[in-house]
């Protein structure tokens, strides 16, 4: 079953792929002749394009048409052929796989029928044994069900949000091929295929971000995005390399084993004793933080919003990002033995999500507020993971999935209904003409700010308490960080809906035009509307109660004491999200609905602060001069002065330079003139005269 | 066992090609044709013939197989042929990847074509040649004879350089086989013969093995390339046509990987344990350098001929680590890069062959023309920077994996190679293939021809396919290169014994 639920995706994936490419190349026909404008300026080549003659007679081209395809491809392009079968096929085939998982997490979950099935041979070399192996458990199944349904929602949205898009089977390709790597991703028994999937992911997020590669500030994106979270990958392929050199293997079992008699071990680094499994869980770390947009290695979020709106619910909202937290997750019994490594965990995550938050604040595009609360609240489930409470932020994943899929979903539904305008402060108003997307909006924002019986109401304040109860080093820090982060949370959230859908509209033109979508979008979004309220409360008990050892198991090494103190904390601790929550709500309230003259005021007697939070802390333009300008200079320097006038200076143009100089010379003696020749032989005779005289008389 | 002379006629097979080519004299087109025509037919018959060796390869034995000896010059001085499971790979790589060069030279090659095939096929006997000889003058003569047609190609069909790039190749490649010669000198007169299994099994003494190792060593570094006698590899890959480059990459720079694992470690243990933080240095410097470079070209095929440079970084670092992850790594990833760089070059050589520059500013937004290319050219984009799923993965992990455990400072420095690949590589993708098509003298381009599609799919199902299943590779070579870890390991721990008992 778990083949199906993983292969189906990539089936569909490739089906798609090869509609795309063939459709592309009916309209793209081959040739290697090209009609030169002018002068080609370049004479000196043996193979000058003007002797390239037909040659097809020997061997037979795919085309023998040299007629000329001149329509332009403009934005009305015609979609490709087979586009509707591309959809259909992709999303189909993400249904079973979706109705598949929910079975397959009954049967896990309830019934407690862990699988493993070994399917390949991956790499073999000496005591390195890696096999190809889908691996489920309870951890698994949930991300299974995770993983599948906002898939499916979102590739049955897709049909809807880009049917004008010529391009659809290419881009349903994608997100099925997306899906299959975070499969892969979560169903991984050894760390290489966790890599594996991994990167897969960050391929695909990098197709799908630059999926309008005409869009230069989408190619950007992408490349920030792949490169970021390499930067991550390179923390995490060390700390592979570490568990190996300790282990002796990658599988997880294996290294669960082993773990406890690593404890005390040193690993020697440029003569610095690094505890062993502190390092190793540290480096591993560094690979979440890219995934999963942690502070300092946060930057790509934000412009991964270049890509289509469905691609940011399910890529940078519901599934790839919180591929750290499930990392984490999953090395639970590596993280539980290195108390040091969690501080990190929790300082990263509470930093998160307080810094993601309050640039929130001020974000004006609808997509990028969106995204820094995403940032935002995958820091708080890193601070769950940093105090020991790895069910309780899997619950987190499990609810924000739905609602953070459900806002990014209805802000497409905005995008959509505006004509492509994101920019909240053009909107207003728009309650009136899109109802039904207002009304789950509201929902979704109800359950990000943890409004009670919301799904995010349980998973949320059951973070902060776990914050609050941890023995981490940085449990008040984290505990204060994520109760003021609440608040703020609350603030932009409803910041979003007044601006969007109250008030007076900026834009008449757009509000006019406004509509509701098509079906193909509201239903996904009313589903998931649904599951941002059912998430929560049924789930409760498994994940954050008593039915943990039950549900869990082996799956995830839980802190032996944290759920029992969590349960046993001051009312009024338990209280405070549910009292920033409403904070939050009324200063935002007051700000856009009562007064809203307050907000610019504000701004204008803060204008350091303004700036400083409207320029994200200003980390774009910092890594840009410590790190990309230097390597860019330091790379030219390599290149110029290292390559061209040390090593070839002094290497090979030298050498040849000064065989020239003597050849040179020597040339300028020759000068043809008998009498210097006479002479130079005269000086040579009385030399060897000397020498015999004085080297044999001697004997 | 075979009962006909298997090695030898793969390797001569090419040469009996040439002559053919030779004996269709004429310069009309029917000539030039049948040059090509034979010359593809050749590689052909002699990649079917390598073949057969693959299948009756037994990867089980360590030593060498299909051995072939016979008298030759003098006492000790043999023709002696064979295989192992490190040679292998590599041979089959050659004669796949000739063909390959000849049908991408159907129609960039206009002027002297028989002359053209007839050094291709030269060139692949010596190569072929070069994996195959077990006798170190014989090795010579394949090693250095193969410097000549590459010499010849780069010097007529090149660009508007070729001329000095020619030479520099030539001048740096030469002076390093020099100071081979002379240790292969010095190793006749320690050993009385030249004959490598016996060298393997003759303890060369310590004072000894340091200047072979260096002479050696300064052979193979410059053919590697390492750092910092790279430096001819750029202008060589620019000037040369693009199946010489393809060869260039594909198969030349192996020939010094391969000298490392079938002399350098083998009979010099002792030398090579202790340079090992000379090859970790170089070859970091290597992965960091190079790769900053390639970030600022602004030629495709220089950027491409720097990342080549840094991809053999890792191969260097992975083979002098010494455990069985680091070479079996560096093997792999000779055989990868092989494919992964010459199927850029070739991609390169597409569109250089319709718009008759490589400059990056020339092109941008070919997607919208050429989906077939896009797709292609991101496949081995990404198998250049090493995705898992691509063989590009495979090599650079075992690599890093079997370094990581002996020397922690290099793994960590080798691995900002992973980051600083992925900027260049999709900065170069994203400037040629992604963007508008705004430039006039793109807007007719057309896509791959099937020609052109014969060259690169089949590189695409290999990269994929040994990106998700290496093991017929890793298997074939593993007992050879188990075999030359362990001895390895015995000399040096010997050698580490007896100074403990001082």
């Amino acid at each position: 079953m778990v083949q199906a639920i993983v292969f189906l995706p990539l089936l569909g994936a490739i089906l798609a792929g090869l509609i795309s490419l063939f459709g592309a190349h009916a309209r793209n026909p081959s040739g290697d002749e090209v009609e030169h404008h002018g002068d080609h300026g370049h004479g000196a080549h043996a193979h000058a394009s003007d002797t390239i003659t037909e040659d097809a007679s020997v061997i037979h081209e795919s085309h023998h048409d040299d007629a000329h395809d001149d329509h332009g491809h403009g934005p009305v392009e015609p979609a490709a052929a087979g586009s509707r079968a591309a959809e259909l096929i992709t999303t189909g085939l993400l249904f079973v796989s979706a109705a598949l998982s929910w079975m397959m997490l009954v049967d896990v979950g309830f019934m407690h029928h862990d699988a493993r099935v070994q399917l390949l041979p991956f790499i073999f070399s000496g005591d390195l044994q890696v096999y190809w192996t889908l691996r489920v458990d309870t951890l698994t199944a949930v991300m299974l069900v995770v993983v599948t349904t906002v898939s499916s929602l979102v590739h049955l949205y897709s049909i809807g949000y880009m049917d004008e898009d010529p391009y659809r089977p290419r881009f349903f390709g994608y997100l099925s091929l997306f899906t299959f790597a975070m499969l892969m991703l979560v169903t991984a028994d050894n760390l290489v295929q966790l890599f594996f999937g991994w990167e897969g992911v960050g391929l695909a997020s990098y197709l799908l971000i630059g999926f309008w590669y005409q869009k230069p500030s989408a190619n950007a994106a992408a490349i920030k995005a792949f490169v970021v979270n390499r930067v991550g990958d390179f923390g995490f392929a060390l700390g592979i390399f570490a568990i190996f050199a300790l282990v002796g293997s990658t599988d997880f079992e294996t290294i669960f084993h082993a773990a406890p008699g690593l404890t005390g071990k040193t690993i020697n680094f440029l003569g610095w004793h690094a505890d062993a499994l502190t390092l190793t869980c540290v480096l591993l770390f560094m690979g979440a933080m890219g995934k999963s947009a942690q502070f300092l290695l946060h930057t790509w979020l934000p412009d991964a919003m270049e890509g289509p709106t469905p691609v940011s619910a399910l890529i940078h909202a519901a599934t790839m990002v919180t591929a750290g937290v499930f990392m984490v997750a999953r090395l639970s019994p590596l993280f539980e033995l290195a108390p040091t490594a969690q501080a990190v965990v929790m300082f990263f995550g509470a930093t998160t999500a307080f810094f993601a938050a309050t640039v929130g604040l001020v974000q004006n595009d609808i997509k990028r507020i969106v995204a820094y609360s995403t940032c935002s609240q995958l820091g708080y489930m890193f601070v769950a993971m940093g105090a020991g409470a790895y069910s309780v932020g899997m619950f987190h994943l499990f609810t924000h999935a739905f609602f953070k899929a459900l806002l990014f979903l209805g802000s497409g539904s905005v995008i959509y209904a505006m004509h492509h305008e994101q920019d909240i402060r053009n909107m207003g108003g728009l309650w009136k003409k899109i109802p039904y997307t207002y009304a789950v909006m509201v929902v979704g924002t109800l359950a990000l700010t943890g409004f009670p019986l919301t799904a995010g109401y349980f998973s949320k304040d059951a973070i902060i308490e776990s914050a609050y109860a941890s023995h981490n080093p940085f449990g008040v820090y984290g505990f204060l960080m994520t109760i003021v982060a609440a608040g703020l949370t609350s603030f932009y959230s409803w910041r979003l809906i007044f601006k969007t859908f109250h008030g007076e509209p900026h834009d008449e033109h757009h509000y006019e035009a406004a509509h509701e979508a098509p079906l193909w979008m509201l239903v996904p979004i009313g589903v998931l509307a649904v599951g941002s309220i059912l998430a929560g409360f049924p789930f409760k008990e498994l994940f954050a109660g008593h039915g943990i050892e039950e549900f869990f198991r082996e799956s995830v090494k839980m802190n032996p004491h944290i759920i029992e103190e969590m349960h046993h904390i001051p009312q009024t601790i338990a209280f405070l999200p549910t009292v920033m929550m409403v904070l939050g709500f009324l200063v935002s309230y007051t700000f856009y609905i009562r007064k809203p003259y307050l907000p610019v005021e504000l701004a204008n007697t803060q204008p350091m602060l303004y700036q400083f939070l409207l320029n994200k802390w200003y980390f774009d333009e910092l890594y840009d001069v410590i790190f990309v300008r230097p390597a860019k200079w330091i790379g030219y320097q390599l290149w110029k002065k290292g390559d061209g006038f040390v090593i070839d200076g002094f290497g090979p143009d030298g050498v040849s330079a000064r065989v020239l100089d003597v050849t040179r010379n020597v040339v300028k003696i020759q000068t043809g003139y008998l009498y210097h020749y006479a002479f130079a032989m005269l000086i040579g005779v009385a030399g060897l005269i000397t020498w015999f005289m004085f080297g044999f008389g001697g004997q | 066992m075979t009962t006909w002379p298997i090695l030898s006629v793969t390797t001569f097979l090419p040469v009996v090609g040439a002559l053919l080519v030779y004996l269709c004299r004429g310069e009309d087109e029917a000539a030039k044709r049948n040059a090509r025509w034979i010359a593809l037919w050749t590689t052909l018959i002699t990649f079917a013939v390598s073949m057969i060796m693959a299948v009756r390869f037994d990867p089980s034995i360590a030593d060498f197989q299909f051995v072939e000896k016979a008298n030759w010059l003098a006492t000790g001085i043999t023709y002696h042929m064979g295989v192992d499971g490190i040679s292998l790979p590599l041979l089959i790589l050659t004669t796949a990847v000739m063909p390959f060069c000849i049908i991408a030279s159907w129609k960039a090659i206009t002027n002297r074509v028989r002359e053209y095939m007839m050094a291709f096929l030269i060139l692949e006997t010596l190569m072929v040649g070069t994996f195959s000889a077990l006798d170190l003058v014989l090795f010579y003569l394949f090693f250095e004879g193969g410097l000549i047609p590459m010499f010849l190609i780069i010097g007529i069909w090149g660009g508007p350089r070729r001329v000095y790039a020619s030479f520099k190749f030539f001048l740096y490649t030469f002076l390093g086989s020099v100071l081979m010669l002379l240790a292969i000198m010095a190793l006749y007169w320690n050993g009385g013969t030249t004959d490598i299994p016996t060298l393997m099994h003759t303890a060369v003494p310590r004072s000894l093995q340091t200047w072979a190792w260096l002479a050696f060593f300064a052979s193979f570094a410059v053919k590697m390339p390492m750092w910092p006698v790279h430096t001819w590899l750029p202008d060589a890959h620019v000037e040369a046509p693009t199946a010489g480059s393809v060869v260039l990459a594909a198969i030349l720079l192996k020939m010094g990987g391969y000298g490392f694992l079938r002399f350098s470690l083998p009979m010099f243990p002792l030398a090579s344990h202790d340079f090992a933080p000379l090859i970790f240095t170089l070859s970091c410097i290597a992965i960091v350098y190079t790769s900053l470079v390639a970030l600022m070209q602004e030629d495709m095929k220089k950027l491409i001929a720097y990342s080549s440079v840094a991809h053999m970084g890792f191969v260097t670092m992975g083979i002098f680590a010494g455990t069985m992850q680091g070479v079996a790594g560096g093997m792999f990833q000779m055989i990868s890069h092989g494919i992964v760089s010459g199927a850029l070059f070739l991609c390169v050589g597409i569109v250089y062959d319709r718009m008759h520059t490589r400059e990056i500013a020339a092109y941008g937004g070919l997607v919208n023309r050429m989906p077939l290319y896009a797709m292609t050219f991101m496949v081995f984009t990404m198998a250049n920077v090493g995705l898992p799923g691509t063989s590009g993965f495979v090599g650079e992990f075992m690599t890093l994996l079997g370094t990581f455990k002996v020397s922690i400072p290099t793994a960590f420095f080798a691995t900002f190679g992973v980051i600083l690949s992925a900027g260049y590589a999709l900065w170069l993708y994203r400037k040629v293939v992604f963007g508008e098509l705004v430039k006039s003298s793109l807007m007719s381009m057309k896509d791959l021809t099937f020609r052109e599609g014969l060259t690169l799919f089949p590189m695409i199902a290999l990269t994929i396919l040994f990106g998700v299943y290496p093991k017929p590779v890793l298997d074939m070579s593993a007992a050879s290169v188990q075999q030359l870890v362990n001895n390895y390991n015995t000399a040096v721990s010997a050698v580490k014994a007896a100074a403990l008992l001082h």
